[in-house]
């Protein structure tokens, strides 16, 4: 970690593991640093978006072991262990996800910040047993925000891709 | 290029999409600089007063802790007004940051404390302890709204006898329309990375619409000519919020400066809330008619907020006097300075209030003569600009209105309020114009051409999710006659060719012209450099006798070709820039982009919710350049405006003079749920007058008018009129 041990006072750090985008890590990490908090500045892997740092708009959506979590609302020392998928791990080289292709196909955004984690929750979607009607899309993605009102577009993205994506995830899954 | 092949158009993907969907578009905090400082913002707990004292031992006792700034410590910056005076400044004294010990409102910035990680600073912040003697403060315009001093801004005269025929006609109706404090609230908190270099130079990434904007600021607050270049090539959402240096940027050069080392300042949510924002308005509509509708008379009285310090103005009550034909019109806007920071251009600053407050009152006329709202709307169509007294270069608004309402099935909304259901739901529908200026500003663009025929053009403006980047790549293409992937359009960058600030809807019509200039100059080059070379075929060609396809130059009278990649491996790469100003001819003419709105609500009858169910906008904005990323923010546009409609109000404790619901669970706006399918139609339209692309732009012009016909809709599956924005379920019950 390149942040400054000093700064953590007294208190030391503690280590963790994660499989992170399917890498092995083991990191040093404060007892207080969110989830959000150590992707973004001391991996730098600042795909992971702060938009309100309370849980309030969905932008730091990751995938924890297979489910999306907002990463603002979560202690890095609580996942010990843990598989983490942020949005620089959903792509194989230069092949985009599925569900990344189609959000550029419907152009669903405009300014991009919210985009990470719409795409993630929207993965995230496909593994739970939910999401099979426009409606149900429209409600289980509404702890995304989009302040460029992509809404429809975002819609019809997901709409699109979840098809595939569960279709490879119970491949995955046998 | 022939017109089949051309980018111009075409409903193409962002050439930026797949750096988004990756999650590797860098934004303001996200560069990686070694050594890099965190700062976190101390904001003022009173709204007005005096700062007495600020202790900070505790927090400068925190090992890690590097710099507690304050006004008492913080580098030089300038004292008078003008260096302060930004691209988009209100009339007045702008705000000095950190300047004296004054509190103008609440939020503030007071002392910036400067951390070796983002956790300490914010943990330091909260130690630091401000003294303060405390002054009385004023934060309600409803309680003053009679002090309110005349707006100074060019306001079009009274026409007409307003009086006479107000009392002399058939029907009358007048009301009082209000709306609230809004905030832009981008997804993206505002942030600055000031990168300190060895030479003392700041390399400067910003959250910004206008990176000249910011970097002449910086240069004049802190006197630091040509040390400063500011880049912001990708930019989360803004709508106005980054047209003027938010607060964090000085903050950050002072720290920097201070420590000669680069720091790091972002907001976070709750200080989104502490600068800029749509102001509360009140405004007063009367509006008279014959009796077959046709307008006699109208007056649009609006009184608007602004601080103590400045005096922010937009155009709220013009559109009253341009938008129907109408012979006795008085216009008037007054402001009303309160303890709060200086408003701030929000999405369609002034027409989004201004033309919901007309919109509505026209709804209301159109029941008291009893026509469809829709009808009265054409009988009063009129081709001039009755502010200005000119014609309008081109206005397919009559389209607008055709096809809206025939896609919508207008024909089937009943006239009689109340009278559709289903189950509990009252079902409306209802409908209101847009309208928004169409722009130009001066603004220039680079074109350079290498020897593998790669194009690069470049040009500091900005796109903040509008489509920049692949709207001007479009254009070049289609003047070089080269395929998208070998056009590269760059932005963002101080040390490019001037650009205007990104607003207004004004950038594909400002920057469009000087990247489709500067192509032309570039052609005239290829054709130059081809001329260089012996028995060449070109010899004594005009630049009308050649076409660029496929990247190839070609003589139209014997097909002879040669690819540009060959002329510049001989001549060396080659470079034009232009700059353009705005076309003489736009004088004589009123030019503006129109919009027609419709919109069907469901009421719930017993708990007072309402859903929007259908929305379909038709837009006349001349030519469209990408039908993709414009529909988009047609679509963002109207979703703003149901947020507008229905959700979203910044409230204000006004004992405390500070807001209440400042983060994103408490100030709503839309969520996917709350929004239905939006059908949005580009009326075709041709204007040779806006500029030589005929673009007129469309950022603004998809909101305009959406809350009015939301509200009309709720008035049709109700029964009643609610003036006050936003129409939340207690106003229905």
């Amino acid at each position: 970690m390149s942040e400054n041990p000093s700064a953590a006072g007294a208190i030391g750090t503690c280590t963790i593991t994660l499989v992170l985008n399917g890498e092995h890590r083991r990191l040093e990490v404060q007892p207080w640093t969110t989830l959000l908090d150590l992707l973004r500045d001391p991996l730098g892997l600042s795909g992971t978006k702060k938009g309100c740092d309370h849980g309030q708009c969905g932008a730091c959506t990751v995938l924890l072991n297979g489910r999306r979590i907002n990463s603002c609302l979560t202690l890095a020392v609580m996942h010990d262990g843990a598989e983490l998928t942020t949005i620089e791990g959903l792509a194989r080289g230069a092949e985009l996800h599925p569900m990344q292709a189609a959000f550029v196909r419907h152009d669903a955004f405009q300014c991009g910040y919210c985009t990470p984690g719409q795409i993630c929750s929207a993965v995230g979607l496909a593994s739970e047993r939910c999401g099979y009607s426009r409606e149900e899309i429209r409600e289980y993605m509404s702890g995304n925000l989009c302040r460029c009102g992509a809404y429809p577009n975002i819609l019809a993205a997901i709409e699109e891709a979840l098809p595939a994506v569960r279709g490879q995830k119970q491949e995955d899954a046998r | 290029m022939n017109r089949a092949q051309s980018p111009l158009g075409q409903p193409l993907d962002r050439v930026d999409g797949p750096l988004k969907v990756r999650g590797q578009a860098r934004y303001a905090a996200e560069f990686d600089v070694p050594g890099l400082l965190y700062g976190a913002v101390v904001s003022s707990a009173i709204a007005r007063g005096r700062v007495l004292r600020i202790d900070s031992a505790a927090t400068e006792a925190l090992p890690g802790v590097h710099l507690v700034l304050s006004h008492l410590n913080r580098p030089p910056i300038a004292s008078y007004d003008e260096p302060y005076e930004d691209a988009d400044a209100a009339e007045g004294s702008p705000f000095r940051p950190l300047y004296n010990d004054r509190v103008l409102y609440s939020g503030q910035p007071l002392a910036l404390v400067v951390a070796e990680t983002q956790a300490l600073a914010r943990h330091a912040a909260s130690l630091v302890h401000v003294e303060y003697a405390a002054e009385s403060h004023q934060t309600d315009l409803q309680a003053v709204r009679e002090q309110a001093h005349p707006a100074p801004a060019e306001v079009p005269p009274p026409r007409g006898d307003f009086e006479v025929a107000f009392n002399a006609a058939a029907h009358r109706v007048e009301g009082e329309y209000g709306t609230p404090v809004e905030h832009h609230n981008p997804m993206e908190p505002h942030a600055s990375i000031v990168q300190y270099q060895p030479g003392g130079e700041l390399l400067i990434h910003d959250k910004t619409q206008g990176v000249q904007n910011c970097q002449r600021y910086l240069e004049q607050v802190f006197g630091l000519q040509d040390r400063i270049r500011v880049l912001s090539p990708f930019v989360g959402g803004a709508f106005g919020s980054g047209l003027r240096p938010q607060y964090q940027l000085p903050l950050a050069v002072m720290a920097a400066l201070a420590l000669k080392a680069s720091v790091r300042v972002e907001l976070t949510r709750q200080q989104m809330f502490t600068f800029g924002y749509r102001p509360r308005s009140i405004q007063q509509l009367k509006l008279a008619a014959d009796g077959e509708g046709r307008l006699q008379a109208v007056e649009h009285q609006a009184i608007g907020q602004t601080s103590r310090f400045e005096d922010f103005t937009e155009h709220e009550v013009e559109w009253s006097g341009m938008l129907y034909a109408c012979d006795h019109v008085r216009l008037g806007y007054r402001l009303a300075p309160l303890d709060v920071y200086t408003p701030l251009d929000m999405r369609a600053p002034g027409a989004t209030i201004g033309v919901y407050a007309l919109e509505c009152a026209m709804d209301e006329l159109a029941h008291e003569v009893g026509i469809d709202p829709l009808e009265l709307r054409l009988r009063n169509y009129s081709e001039i600009n009755g502010n200005q007294g000119k014609r309008y270069s081109s206005k397919e608004l009559r389209a607008c209105y055709r096809q809206g309402a025939e896609r919508f099935g207008w024909s089937r909304r009943p006239a009689q309020p109340r009278s559709l259901r289903e189950g509990h739901e009252l079902i409306g529908m209802g409908m209101a114009t847009g309208v928004w200026e169409a722009m130009q500003m001066p603004a220039s663009a680079r074109a350079c051409i290498d020897a593998d025929g790669k194009l690069l053009v470049t040009s500091a403006t900005a796109d903040i999710g509008t489509g920049t980047y692949t709207a001007m790549t479009q254009i070049a293409a289609d003047a070089m006659g080269l395929p998208m992937a070998d056009v590269e359009f760059r932005l963002g960058d101080s040390s490019l060719p001037q650009a205007p600030l990104e607003g207004g809807s004004a950038t594909v019509s400002s920057v469009g012209s000087a990247v489709q200039r500067a192509c032309a100059g570039l052609r005239q080059k290829l054709l130059d450099a081809a001329q260089q070379s012996p028995a060449s075929p070109f010899t004594g060609a005009s630049p009308d006798a050649v076409e660029f396809i496929g990247g190839r130059m070609c003589l139209k009278a014997t097909q002879h070709a040669v690819e540009l990649k060959r002329i510049v491996e001989v001549s060396g790469a080659l470079e034009s820039e232009a700059h353009v100003e705005p076309g003489e001819q736009r004088q004589q003419w009123a030019t503006a982009t129109h919009s027609a709105v419709f919109v069907e609500v469901r009421v719930d009858e017993d708990l007072g919710t309402v859903n929007v169910s259908r929305v379909v906008s038709a837009i006349a904005a001349g030519r469209i350049v990408n039908p993709k990323t414009a529909g988009n923010q047609i679509v963002g546009g109207v979703v703003w405006g149901i947020g507008q409609a229905l959700q979203e109000e910044t409230l204000i404790d006004h004992r405390l003079g500070r807001y209440m619901n400042h983060n994103l669970a408490e100030y709503h706006i839309p969520v996917n749920a709350d929004i239905p399918g939006i059908e949005v139609i580009f009326v075709e339209e041709h204007d040779s007058v806006v500029n030589e692309l005929g673009s007129k732009g469309v950022g603004e012009i998809g909101i305009v008018g959406v809350a009015a016909a939301v509200a009309n809709a709720i008035y049709n599956a109700t029964g009643k009129r609610v003036r006050d924005l936003p129409i939340t379920l207690d106003k229905l019950l």
